[in-house]
C-alpha cells in the first residue's frame, strides 16, 4: 500500500506551474546551445528523437498503449518529406506538411486496426504493421531501397530562413520541437487528456460511465503518430537523408528505450531519455556493435534499479510530477 | 407496464461452451425499488449483472430498459441511457483525486471530451457540482486526495458519488458491501437507502442482513435460474431457498 501511495502525484495547479517553469528553463538552455561548444548537429538529432519519444509517451504514458511500431511514422514522414523536397522540389514548409499528412493518414489506418486489441496484442499488431511497411519501403522504387534518399536540399523555410546555415536550422528545429512538445503538453492537460488518464487507470469503469473508450484511444494514437511524423520530417533537414534505419523495428525499440530511461508517463522524461541515448550512441560509436550490448545493459539496469526512469525518480524524490 | 417496471428481461440466457451460467431468467425491476439479487456462489449473479449492463452479450433472451430493447447495445450506450453499474472490486480511477474522479463523470455529459487543444481549466466549471456530490456522500475532506490513498469504504462512497454524477435513473450495484468493515457497511447502507428515494437500484449482495434491511424485493438465483422471488420475510420461510443456501455450504 505504501509503495502505491508513494507513487501518487496528483496533478495540481502547482504541479502544472512546476512543469511550466521546467519547460521555460529547458527552452532557455536549448536556446543557448549554439553559444557553447556543443556540437549542434548532435543536439538537433537529439531534439528530433526527443519529440518522437514524447509522442510515443503520449500513447503509453497517458493512454496505456505500448506501440512497438512507432518507427513507421518516423520513417514514413521522413521518406515522404524527402521525396517531396528532392523530386517534387517542394519548399521546406510544404515538404514538412507532406510528411506530417502522410504519417497522419497512416496513423488513422493503423490506429483503426490496432486499437481494437489491448496489451501485448496491440503491441504485436503495431509491430506487424510497421514490419509490413518496412518491406514495402525496402522494395518501393521511390525510397531507393538500401541507399535511401540522399542529398536532400534544405532550401529556404517560408522563403526567408536559409536552412543550409546550421544556426538557422538549429533554431528552426528547436522551434519545431518546442511547438510539438507544447502541443503534447496541452493534450495531456486538456479535457481529452483527463478522459485518457481515466481510461488508462480503469477502462471498464470509463466504459460504465458512458465513454466509448476506443474513440479516445484512436484520437491519442492519431495525435501520437502525427507528431512522431513531424519529428521524422524535421529529422530529414538535419540528416539530409531518409533511410531504412528509420523504419526498422530496432528504431521502434530505441523509442521505447528512450522513454523508459527518461521516465514513462512523465512530461520531461522522454526528452532526457532521448538525449541520454543519443549521447551514448555518439560517444560510444568507437565501440561499434558493442553499443547495442551497452544499451541492453543500461536497459536492464534501468528496469532493475530505477523503474520510474531518470525524471520519474527525480520527481518522486522531489514529490513533484515532472 | 413499461412505467411500472424500469428493467425487464425475458428468457435471458448466457452459455459458456455448453455451461449455462444464466438460464432463462425473467426479471422485473419495479421503478423506484431496491431490488436484490442473491444466491449461493456460482449462482450466476455476476454474470446476470454483466448481461444487464452489456459487459457480456447474452446467448439468448431479451433485455428491456424503460420499454426499449437494449439487448444489442454497447455498454457505453447503455450507460448513456441512464443505466449505470458499479463493480465488485471498487471502481475508481486510483491516481486521480476524488474531485477529478467525479469530474470525469460530469465531463462526459457536457461534451467537449475530445478537445485536446483546450486547457483542462475549462473543467473547473464542474468543480462546484463535483464538490456537492462529494459532500453528499460525506467525502468533502477527501476532495484533493488521490483515490488510491482513501480507505476502502470511502472508495466505495466515491464510486457511488461518481455514479450519481451521471444522473442515472437506475443503478446496478455489484456487491457494494464486499470486503467492508462493519461500520463502513452501515454508512454505505444508509447512503444507499437515502439515494434510493430518487433512483431504482438493483444490487447483488452476499450480506443477508444488508439485503434484509434494504431490499423491497429479492430474487434468489441458483444454478443460473430464478429459484424464488419475494420480500425477505417470505423468502426466509421458503424451504427451497434454505436448502439452496445450506446445500451450497452456507451456514
Amino acid at each position: 500500500m505504501s509503495a502505491m501511495t508513494d507513487d501518487t502525484l496528483p496533478v495540481t495547479p502547482r504541479a502544472m506551474r512546476d512543469e511550466m517553469l521546467v519547460f521555460a528553463a529547458m527552452a532557455v538552455l536549448l536556446g543557448l546551445v549554439p553559444l557553447t561548444d556543443i556540437y549542434p548537429f548532435f543536439v538537433m538529432q537529439a531534439l528530433c528523437f526527443a519529440l518522437l519519444a514524447c509522442a510515443f509517451n503520449l500513447l503509453i504514458g497517458y493512454g496505456g498503449l505500448l506501440s512497438f511500431g512507432h518507427a513507421m511514422f518516423l520513417g514514413t514522414a521522413g521518406y515522404c518529406s524527402a521525396h517531396a523536397l528532392k523530386v517534387w522540389g517542394f519548399t521546406p514548409e510544404l515538404g514538412i506538411l507532406v510528411g506530417v499528412a502522410a504519417s497522419g493518414a497512416l496513423s488513422v489506418v493503423t490506429g483503426y486496426i490496432s486499437i481494437r486489441r489491448q496489451g501485448i496484442y496491440f503491441s504485436m499488431i503495431t509491430l506487424a504493421l510497421s514490419q509490413l511497411l518496412y518491406f514495402i519501403y525496402l522494395q518501393a522504387p521511390f525510397t531507393h531501397g538500401e541507399d535511401g534518399i540522399q542529398g536532400i536540399p534544405q532550401g529556404y523555410l517560408f522563403g526567408i530562413f536559409n536552412l543550409a546555415q546550421p544556426i538557422v536550422l538549429y533554431y528552426v528545429v528547436l522551434a519545431g520541437f518546442l511547438g510539438g512538445f507544447l502541443l503534447i503538453f496541452r493534450a495531456i492537460n486538456s479535457p481529452f487528456g483527463e478522459v485518457l488518464k481515466a481510461i488508462r487507470e480503469n477502462e471498464p469503469r470509463a466504459v460504465s460511465l458512458g465513454y466509448k473508450t476506443d474513440q479516445y484511444k484512436l484520437l491519442a494514437f492519431i495525435l501520437s503518430g502525427t507528431i512522431a511524423g513531424f519529428a521524422g520530417s524535421l529529422k530529414v533537414f538535419v540528416a539530409q537523408n531518409a533511410s531504412l534505419t528509420d523504419v526498422h523495428w530496432t528504431m521502434s525499440g530505441e523509442i521505447v528505450l528512450m522513454t523508459l530511461v527518461g521516465g514513462l508517463g512523465t512530461v520531461f522524461g522522454p526528452v532526457v531519455g532521448a538525449f541520454v541515448i543519443i549521447a551514448m550512441q555518439h560517444n560510444l560509436a568507437g565501440f561499434g556493435q558493442w553499443v547495442l550490448v551497452i544499451q541492453g545493459v543500461i536497459f536492464v539496469a534501468c528496469v532493475l534499479t530505477f523503474r520510474r526512469g531518470i525524471v520519474g525518480e527525480i520527481g518522486h524524490y522531489l514529490k513533484r510530477s515532472l | 407496464m413499461a412505467d411500472e417496471f424500469i428493467l425487464e428481461t425475458h428468457g435471458l440466457t448466457k452459455e459458456f461452451a455448453g455451461f449455462f451460467a444464466v438460464r432463462d431468467v425473467a426479471l422485473k425491476v419495479r421503478r423506484g425499488s431496491i431490488h436484490a439479487l442473491i444466491g449461493p456462489n456460482g449462482a450466476g449473479k455476476t454474470t446476470c449483472f454483466n448481461l444487464l449492463t452489456k459487459f457480456l452479450q447474452p446467448s439468448a433472451g431479451q433485455i428491456l430498459y424503460k420499454g426499449k430493447d437494449i439487448t444489442a447495445m454497447a455498454p457505453a450506450d447503455v450507460a448513456r441511457l441512464g443505466l449505470v453499474r458499479s463493480f465488485q472490486i471498487s471502481a475508481v480511477f486510483p491516481h486521480l483525486t476524488a474531485l477529478e474522479n467525479v469530474r470525469v463523470a460530469l465531463q462526459r455529459q457536457h461534451g467537449s471530451s475530445f478537445d485536446f487543444w483546450r486547457s483542462k481549466s475549462v473543467l473547473d466549471r464542474f468543480n462546484g457540482r463535483a464538490r456537492e456530490l462529494l459532500n453528499d456522500v460525506g467525502l468533502n475532506e477527501f476532495s484533493d486526495t488521490p483515490a488510491v490513498e482513501m480507505p476502502y469504504g470511502r472508495k466505495r462512497a466515491l464510486e457511488i458519488a461518481t455514479t450519481l454524477a451521471l444522473d442515472p435513473e437506475m443503478m446496478l450495484l455489484d456487491e457494494p458491501m464486499a470486503g467492508m468493515s462493519h461500520e463502513d457497511i452501515e454508512k454505505i447502507a444508509t447512503l444507499i437507502k437515502r439515494i434510493s428515494a430518487k433512483y431504482t437500484i438493483l444490487m447483488v449482495e452476499h450480506n443477508l442482513s444488508v439485503v434484509a434491511d434494504l431490499s423491497d424485493i429479492i430474487t434468489v438465483l441458483t444454478r443460473g435460474q430464478v429459484l424464488a422471488e419475494g420480500n425477505y420475510s417470505e423468502l426466509s420461510r421458503d424451504e427451497r431457498v434454505k436448502e439452496a443456501y445450506l446445500g451450497a455450504g452456507h451456514g
